[in-house]
């Protein structure tokens, strides 16, 4: 079996240099062929690179999971792509501004023809620092963006004073603490930041540490997006972890954007390490605990009106 | 398990190179005829492969082969009849789109979809023009008369392109795929998103479901005699009753070819109650449904990819087949 194709999702409210970078990773000499799935063409325009218009048409799946929709029309592009090997070695689906990141995300576990052949690589959004303030006020597109992104491009910081980029910076981390965040003007980065990233893939799962600009700057408004994060030292018991976790994001699916953990299984020499997107869950036994190495549970949730308070108690209970 | 087939049709079977993704195989009168996703319309001669590349350097999407022109829709966005001496011609151009679906009906009509747009062509080339409450799946004509059936997101439509009607609807929730007409226009059949067939009986809309299957149903295929719809997507043929009238409600399909790969093309033969079924793992085997006797086709050939077209020609004597890795073939039956 060949290898699976990788696909960048490109999020990024309008007017945040989306097609900026999409122009620059298409341009810049690294020897790789793209499709690109956009949403209006004219835009993009690169001769070598196949650009595929889509209709960006939301469906529920009848599976009984409210919150599990997919992106028909990018299983059929897929499949019309698939055909025919060896034309490119990477998918970017560029999403409209006002999208949501989570059908196109769950579109790449729910398919079974669509999984066989490609894997979710990242989430990239692009967010303007000039005017995020502003889009997190009226756009709930915008934080959901924020919030799904696996990388964040903080883009035009040459508009803005330091302390309007540490301001808004800290905005971002109040909603999403683990993204991987680069700076740039005109949505300048290299291909393997936004590329090759791996983020769904469970053996890359390394270590879950936030990046709070300060200590303590933890932002809990209960009915805004944001991130609950806890660490249970010792063992866990998975006859007790497993079916809370199912029970949790089968329940609070439409409210968990993402989730990632690293867990100590009691009697387990190695670590379980697991990823979500609102109800479609991933886990697997990953490496050995090194010797050295501290044994104790991490688990982070990203998504609405997330009871810290309720999680804890039930995490703590699942204790061995 | 099934035991293995005790006759082998393999000593009959002529290979054809083909080296690209065969989309879909059929004849123009005798001749063996295949569309290549790479773009190519292959017509297999008895001096050789003739190539030709409709669609200039785009890919083909979907094709539909006649028994008089082979009808394909590109990447390009181009609508193309391709006739045997290589000649072919643009019957429609959607600049800038795929061409999602494409069908046409033996006595001339033909139809395309490109995202919600459906075009409808008369046999005299008068173009009708329909938007779909979503993005249109699968196109196919209804037996009699000009009326066009096509499946979407939330059910499927029945259009009479000639009339300014609205559209006839059938509805069931979720995501709809391929469309099938039975061929005596009582049932419409869809394939759906969760690995289901759903059916509707036209005089009525009744409901049918058919469900249990571990993959999406791709292929169907029904019987020369209208009696059995046969269905891909499963280990074995699953093959649907619709002679009564109330098509499959409450009746088990037949199954058969059992085999430990999933199926992913059948084709029934044009006059007997024998059916071709294709595998994920390019193995091939004629079934008869009256006593379930099996004869191999086909050995599966490692990395030859699965069978993704099959086809009979109209007097079942020959059959030509293809996968997603560039193999192809001829049967003659001795």
């Amino acid at each position: 079996m060949s290898e699976k194709i990788p696909v960048t999702v490109l999020t990024g409210y309008l007017g945040a240099g989306k097609t900026t970078l999409l122009n620059r990773i298409l341009t810049e000499p690294h020897g790789k062929k793209f499709a690109v799935v956009v949403n209006e063409f004219g835009e993009v325009g690169i001769d070598n690179d196949l650009v595929v218009g889509a209709d960006e048409e939301v469906f529920e799946m009848n599976n009984g999971c409210i919150c599990c929709t997919v992106r028909g029309d990018l299983i059929r592009i897929i499949e019309g792509l698939m055909r025919r090997k060896g034309r490119f070695d990477g998918i970017i689906v560029e999403t409209t501004g006002l999208a949501d990141p989570a059908p196109v995300a769950q579109t790449f576990f729910v398919d079974q023809d669509v999984a066989e052949k490609t894997r979710l690589d990242a989430v990239v959004t692009v967010v303007d620092a000039k005017w995020l303030g502003e889009r997190l006020k009226d756009a709930p597109e915008a934080r959901n963006q924020i919030a799904f992104a696996d990388v964040i491009i903080l883009n035009k910081i040459d508009l803005v004073s330091p302390d309007e980029l540490a301001a808004v910076e800290a905005q971002i981390r109040a909603i999403n603490p683990y993204a991987t965040l680069h700076r740039t003007e005109r949505s300048a980065v290299s291909l393997d930041a936004v590329m090759g990233r791996n983020a769904f893939d469970l053996d890359r799962i390394l270590d879950i540490e936030p990046d709070f600009l300060e200590p303590g700057h933890h932002h809990h408004h209960s009915a805004e997006i944001g991130s609950v994060a806890i660490t249970v030292p010792g063992d866990i018991n998975p006859d007790k972890f497993m079916p809370w976790i199912n029970e949790f994001t089968q329940t609070h699916g439409p409210d968990i954007l993402r989730c990632k953990g690293i867990l100590s299984f009691m009697n387990e020499p190695k670590r379980f390490v697991f990823q979500g997107v609102h109800m479609i869950l991933d886990g697997d036994l990953q490496r050995d605990w090194k010797p050295d190495e501290l044994r104790q549970s991490k688990i982070v949730f990203i998504g609405r009106k997330l009871d810290r308070a309720m999680i804890e108690k039930a995490v703590e209970a699942t204790r061995a | 398990m099934s035991t293995a087939p005790h006759t082998s049709l393999t000593a009959h079977v002529m290979p054809i190179d083909i080296g690209e993704h065969v989309l879909r195989s059929g004849f123009i009168g005798q001749q063996p005829v295949l569309a290549l996703a790479d773009g190519q319309v292959v017509f297999v001669k008895e001096d050789g492969l003739t190539r030709t590349l409709p669609h200039g350097d785009a890919a083909i999407l979907v094709a539909h082969i006649q028994h008089d022109q082979v009808l394909t829709g590109g990447e390009d966005g181009r609508v193309i009849r391709s006739l045997p001496d290589g000649s072919s011609s643009e019957l429609g151009h959607e600049k800038g789109r795929w061409i999602d679906a494409l069908t046409a009906s033996p006595t001339g009509a033909m139809a395309w979809s490109t995202g919600k747009h459906i075009t409808a062509r008369d046999s005299k080339g008068e173009m009708r023009k329909r938007e779909a409450p979503s993005t249109v799946q699968g196109l196919a004509f209804l037996p009699k008369g000009y009326r066009l059936a096509y499946s979407h997101y939330n059910g499927a439509s029945l259009w009479f392109p000639n009339s300014e009607a609205t559209p006839d609807s059938l509805e069931w929730k979720g995501s709809h795929i391929d469309i099938s007409t039975s061929p005596d226009g009582r049932f419409v059949v869809t394939s759906m998103q969760e690995n289901t067939l759903h059916g509707w009986r036209l005089s009525d809309k009744k409901d049918m479901r058919m469900s249990g299957y571990p993959a999406k149903i791709r292929s169907l295929s029904w019987s020369h005699d209208g009696e059995w719809l046969a269905t891909s997507g499963a280990e074995a043929a699953v093959i649907w009753p619709f002679k009564d009238k109330d098509g499959p409600m409450g009746k088990p399909p037949r199954e058969c070819g059992v085999r430990p790969a999933k199926i992913t093309q059948v084709a029934f033969h044009p006059n007997a109650l024998v059916l071709a079924i294709g595998y994920e793992d390019n193995c091939i085997l004629l079934c008869r449904l009256t006593d379930a006797a099996e004869l191999l086709v086909r050995v599966p050939v490692k990395g030859q990819g699965s069978i993704t077209a099959l086809a009979w020609d109209k007097t079942g004597k020959r059959m030509v087949f293809g996968t997603s890795e560039g193999a192809a073939g001829l049967l003659t039956l001795p």
